[in-house]
């Protein structure tokens, strides 16, 4: 009798056992599900249509296994690629420059006003994306204010056009991605015990010294993934440069949406989405080795 | 798009614009859809008696068809309903030419039915429809008033006797500018882009590359409804990938380059007809001008054509019909403001309009005609070529 108790017992624990290792891939499945429909199967879609050839009929693409269309984007497009990055990297370190400040600033001398100036940085959200640039085409335009003012001050010439030019896509990319660089800053400064900097004046450093050896790096997490949120979307980006640039400021997000939408050469669009998201991920993976921050906020 | 005069200033037809923020190819409009509002009103005796009779479904492009604000409805549409009791399903489900005819082409290949027993592409696209055997011939019975539509697009290469095509709205591409900056306007390609040009990237171009590219071949001298050559065509693109490097050309856009003519970021542009009829609207005055080049300006049309699969093709074709009444074609281009291709609406519209139906941009004069030129059809394998080669110099590729 105990004999066969003790043996339903084991039973029990074995069945307890199994279910208790098919847990986490039961809690997982949803999860691994969700990535499979929506991650693994779009990816493995896009590099299938990346190796295709046009056909000549309506949306008719022949697939060739054509793996040479990476090599003929790469030479064909270098030039908006390396646009690209460059005005994404001018344009995060242009939010790096502005952002810094203000984060300072927010998190540690605003006092009763943070919520507010919080809600501010915030606050461009409420309005579109495609109107706030817009909007820059007006502010910059040859009868606005800036304009005007820079003429006055004898800055620019006259002749010169701030509108459809690099400066103006630079601009925008860097205003557009701000608060994406201003919360993370904010976030990794506001978290930075008081008392550190107090020990740090303790230790006889002045302000400048402890700003650079004890807010700096207490902050890097912050600005790891500030500038991580800012260069991403500003490597893809190509509302600036088709709102705010002229024909030879495009950027690697224009060629694409063009051959999507207007060439409806899927193959090129498609090769190009995928080398995108190759260089981005390289990209940050060196970034992140470099920057030795695996906290990322 | 920036409203410089008060709302207040302005005649309810341009009110009606500005609040129905409309666009197809520029903002088109809620102005002349006035006067037809008695159509509205049907009863739901009638609308069941229409369900019985069957019916049709059209996919056409987005704001290019009258429509009422007040009551949501389309009055034309509405009327056709009534008078024949066919039921029309109306959607505005082409986009971009490209896309469209990509989303619904596998089904064709099946011969599958795609939903639309009527659409309405723009001329290229519909010849590639018909080379590829994807339309239907008219049942001529059905359409008598098929012999309204205006000389000029009576005999076209795509369909020399029009049996399974008829336009239903014609779009002009010249060149456009404002008065107060330019008040002696534009005649020529040269004039357009003169040397005092160069360098201050103020010219504004379409980035349809018929158009654009047209007006180019145009100017040099070549027959773009003829048989140009690869090397022909090559030539003009070389010369605008010159125009972009020597910074005469700012951008090259779509639909939106209205608003840059009217905030006075560019001094002119390539641009269509119907948005500058409307921007003259909008702003209640002639302050922008529109001619087409000496050289000759585009002319492109949106065409009915009857997708192989329809399942209601006597129905599709009696409201082509239905639209080839001067009456209604007069209405229907009065609140579109493109030009109508259908003969004696330009008297119908006399009747309720007299000023817009002398608007030599929806009724463009003999002269103006002899000026114009329809793209030829290109091949596929052209198509391709040169729409990559376009997109090239468009820094797109």
């Amino acid at each position: 009798m105990v004999a066969l108790a003790k043996k339903v017992d084991i039973n029990n624990s074995i069945a307890s056992l199994k279910q208790k290792v098919a847990m986490p891939y039961l809690l997982l499945l949803p999860g691994m599900l969700w990535l499979i429909v929506f991650f693994l199967s779009p990816i493995l879609t896009l590099v299938s249509t990346s190796t295709k050839e046009p056909g000549l009929g309506f949306g008719e693409f022949i697939q060739t296994y054509r793996w040479a269309n990476y090599t003929d984007a790469l030479v064909n497009l270098q030039e908006q690629f390396i646009r690209s990055f460059v005005y994404a990297l001018i344009a995060t370190a242009i939010a790096l420059a502005i952002a810094y400040p203000l984060a300072y600033a927010i998190a540690f001398k605003s006092g009763k006003w943070k919520n507010v100036l919080l809600v501010l940085v915030v606050a461009p959200f409420f309005c579109s994306f495609l109107l706030r640039t817009i909007a820059w085409r007006q502010i910059l335009a040859q009868d606005g204010i800036v304009f005007k003012s820079l003429v006055t001050l004898h800055l620019i010439s006259p002749d010169t056009r701030l509108t459809s030019s690099a400066f103006a896509v630079i601009t925008g990319l860097a205003y557009n991605f701000l608060p994406f660089m201003t919360l993370p800053l904010y976030a990794s400064l506001e978290r930075i015990d008081p008392r550190t900097l107090e020990a740090s004046g303790d230790l006889y450093a002045n302000g400048i010294v402890t700003f650079r050896k004890v807010t700096v790096p207490l902050s890097m997490p912050g600005v790891v993934a500030g500038t991580l949120l800012t260069f991403i979307p500003a490597a893809g980006d190509f509302v600036n440069a088709q709102i705010l640039g002229n024909p030879s400021t495009t950027m690697i997000g224009n060629v694409i949406n063009a051959q999507y939408l207007q060439t409806a050469n899927y193959p090129l669009a498609a090769t190009l989405s995928f080398l995108l998201m190759l260089m981005i991920l390289a990209l940050v993976l060196v970034y992140i080795r470099k920057s030795g921050t695996e906290e990322l906020v | 798009m920036s409203k410089k005069v008060s709302k207040k200033d302005l005649s309810p037809e341009t009110r009606a614009i500005i609040n129905s923020q409309v666009t197809r190819r520029g903002f088109l409009t809620g102005a002349g859809g006035i006067g037809v509002a008695s159509f509205l009103g049907l009863s739901m005796a009638e609308l069941n008696a229409a369900s019985t009779s069957g019916s049709v479904r059209w996919a056409n492009w987005g704001y290019y068809i009258d429509f009422d604000e007040k009551s949501s409805k389309y009055p034309t549409l509405e009327a056709f309903t009534k008078k024949t009791g066919i039921k029309v399903t109306y959607q505005e489900a082409i986009d971009d030419n490209d896309t469209f005819s990509a989303k619904v082409s596998p089904q064709l290949k099946l011969k599958k039915d795609i939903g639309y027993d009527l659409v309405t592409p723009t001329e290229w696209m519909a010849a590639r429809w018909i080379a590829s055997g994807f339309t239907k011939k008219f049942d001529v019975a059905n359409i008598p008033n098929k012999k309204n539509v205006i000389d000029l697009l009576a005999n076209r290469p795509l369909d020399p006797k029009r049996e399974q095509t008829l336009p239903y709205a014609g779009i002009i591409a010249g060149v456009a500018w404002n008065k107060k900056k330019t008040p002696a306007g534009f005649k020529t390609m040269d004039q357009v882009f003169d040397k005092k040009y160069k360098g201050k990237r103020q010219i504004l171009v379409l980035s349809e590359m018929r158009d654009t590219i047209g007006l180019i071949m145009m100017w040099q001298g070549v027959d773009i409804g003829g048989k140009f050559t690869e090397a022909q065509f090559m030539n003009a693109v070389n010369k605008f990938d010159q125009l972009i490097k020597d910074g005469y050309i700012g951008q090259i856009k779509g639909q939106s380059y209205a608003q840059d003519l009217q905030s006075g970021n560019v001094s002119h542009v390539i641009g269509w007809s119907g948005d500058i009829a409307q921007l003259n609207l909008q702003v209640g005055s002639d302050q922008f001008g529109f001619a087409v080049p000496e050289s000759g300006g585009t002319f492109s049309s949106d065409n009915f054509l009857i997708p192989s699969t329809a399942k209601n093709q006597a129905n599709a074709e009696k409201l082509i019909n239905y639209y080839y009444d001067p009456v209604v074609a007069a209405k229907l281009s009065a609140y579109i403001n493109y030009v109508c291709p259908v003969k004696g609406a330009q008297e119908e519209m006399a009747k309720f309009n007299l000023k817009q139906s002398k608007n030599p941009l929806i009724f463009p004069t003999a002269d103006t005609f002899k000026k114009l030129q329809v793209f030829r059809g290109l091949t596929p394998s052209e198509q391709l070529k040169f729409s990559t080669a376009f997109q090239k110099v468009s820094g797109n590729g």
